[in-house]
């Protein structure tokens, strides 16, 4: 991606061929990640809260459930999936919100670009700051919560396919949800139906490696999913975009 | 010039106030249709039909659950369907359709997953299990849960039926995976005890399927009366300030 960025200041004022046409979406696209990345570092506080979301519940469960090792490994698994989806949810309503109130969706919607690329940038630059770490601190959780050590890797790997899905799925409905004039709950709410399939097989495979069974075939149908989600996800955004912005 | 591919009267029915006093037309009807079926169909189902050989009487809340568990996706068909017509083509009156729909839609589902569940407090011995269909159905109720608040969440509100249809047609493309996600869980999990439910109900005896039937199609003409009531009021609210409306109050207080 850095390769396309490319100084056309003497080309002559001809129309752009193909090539010229996709160096300038791929350019656009940089553009967009380095601007998230940025703002994200500026903000970088915000991005432990997340973090710190997820210790605090998953410090709570031996509270409730006793310290008791065997049972909290045998639950630690679905529990450190369940946290990690509602860490995400503060996050996912936000993601449009902020563009929409300074006019940036506009100009995504005025950009020669398609707008179905722009969003999914949008997403891998979301998934990148506020997802990605929680990943990174699993086997910290997964040590408190007793999590057995062979379980992490494919807890680790389940997540990697899980919560990108999750991500461009909230996105659609973030984008649904950003012209709203409250949207609170409401994202959560819209997102428990799509994320229940999710939710299953992401713990299939955890239940199947915890009990040392064959735990592939959750995690093909998680990637299966996914990248239906990479191609249909972005384009179902961008028309949610197109109805947040016109007034 | 284009070729119009819809009759002509699809365009006269698709303008607010033809479809006002068309529904206003043809709802009392239907409300009296639907009374008299569900009146036969309540009296075949509760009076007429024999208890059944295993159940007893306690099946006969089929006549309210099963109706209604058809209801919740038929209507959810509906509003799907009214909601790409919304979408593509803009059309108001289909907006308001697609939106009115899910309220009816989230009670039917509200009504199967009650009774389904005061059927299955004598028959499984509790009143909820994690099943396929029942898990389907209440991720049906939320998905109806999440029209009806992203609708309302928006000022402007033909904007909130627009998004609120994408959304339906998002869910409808969800709700067979996850049927069929949950169905995969379930046989991870468990053995599954609606499979048994779904035995007896293809096996059923036609004195019990008459009154069943019946009592589908009073539901489905209560749902047709009920969504035209509700788009006239909702098209009056809409299209308060235009000539139509301020010549019928007018009209109406003389």
């Amino acid at each position: 991606m850095v390769t396309a960025v490319q100084p056309i200041a003497n080309s002559t004022p001809v129309a752009p061929t193909t090539d010229q046409r996709s160096s300038g979406t791929l350019r656009a696209c940089a553009a967009l990640l380095r601007r998230d990345f940025t703002l994200a570092w500026r903000r970088r506080g915000e991005l432990f809260l997340p973090l710190l979301y997820a210790v605090i519940v998953a410090a709570l469960f031996p509270f409730a459930l006793g310290p008791d090792p065997e049972l909290l490994g045998r639950i630690a698994g679905g529990v450190l999936l369940v946290i990690v989806v509602l860490a995400m949810l503060p996050a996912l309503e936000s993601m449009f919100r902020s563009d929409l109130e300074d006019g940036t969706l506009e100009q995504w919607l005025l950009a020669p670009q398609p707008l179905a690329l722009l969003a999914l940038t949008r997403v891998i630059a979301h998934w990148l700051t506020t997802v990605l770490p929680l990943i990174i601190v699993m086997p910290l959780l997964g040590a408190l919560l007793n999590l057995p050590v062979k379980v992490l890797p494919v807890l680790m790997l389940t997540l990697l396919l899980a919560t990108p899905l999750l991500v461009l799925l909230g996105a659609v409905l973030s984008a649904l949800a950003a012209g709203a004039r409250r949207s609170g709950i409401l994202v959560a709410l819209m997102l428990l139906p799509l994320a229940v399939p999710v939710v299953i097989f992401a713990a299939g495979a955890i239940a199947a490696a915890q009990s040392g069974m064959p735990y592939v075939a959750p995690l093909t149908w998680l990637a299966a999913a996914l990248v239906l989600a990479i191609v249909l996800a972005p384009l179902a955004c961008a028309a949610a975009l197109r109805i947040a912005v016109e007034a | 010039m284009s070729r119009s591919y819809l009759p002509h009267w699809m365009h006269w029915l698709g303008s607010p106030p033809n479809f006002y006093r068309f529904a206003g037309a043809l709802r009392p009807w239907l409300i009296a249709a639907a009374l008299v079926c569900a009146a036969i169909g309540l009296y075949g189902g509760l009076v007429l039909a024999p208890p059944d050989f295993r159940q007893g009487d306690a099946y006969r809340i089929i006549f309210i659950h099963v109706p209604s568990a058809w209801m919740s996706l038929f209507i959810y068909a509906c509003m799907a369907v009214t909601g790409l017509v919304a979408l593509v083509w803009r059309v108001k009156l289909a907006e308001v359709i697609a939106m009115e729909c899910a309220p009816i839609g989230a009670a039917f589902t509200l009504i199967t997953l009650a009774t389904g569940s005061l059927w299955g407090r004598p028959m499984w011995g509790t009143w909820w299990t994690w099943g396929a269909r029942l898990t389907s159905e209440l991720v049906l109720f939320f998905l109806y849960l999440g029209v009806i608040g992203l609708y309302n969440a928006f000022e402007d509100r033909r904007r909130g039926a627009r998004a609120a249809s994408l959304l339906a047609l998002v869910g409808i493309v969800n709700l067979p995976i996850v049927h069929y996600s949950v169905v995969w869980w379930n046989t991870l999990h468990q053995g599954s005890t609606v499979d048994w439910l779904h035995l007896s109900q293809s096996s059923i005896a036609p004195s019990m399927l008459w009154p069943l039937l019946v009592m589908t199609l009073a539901t489905h003409l209560y749902f047709f009366a009920s969504i035209l009531g509700r788009a006239r009021t909702g098209l009056l609210s809409l299209e308060g300030g235009k000539q139509w409306v301020r010549s019928l109050v007018t009209e109406t207080s003389r």
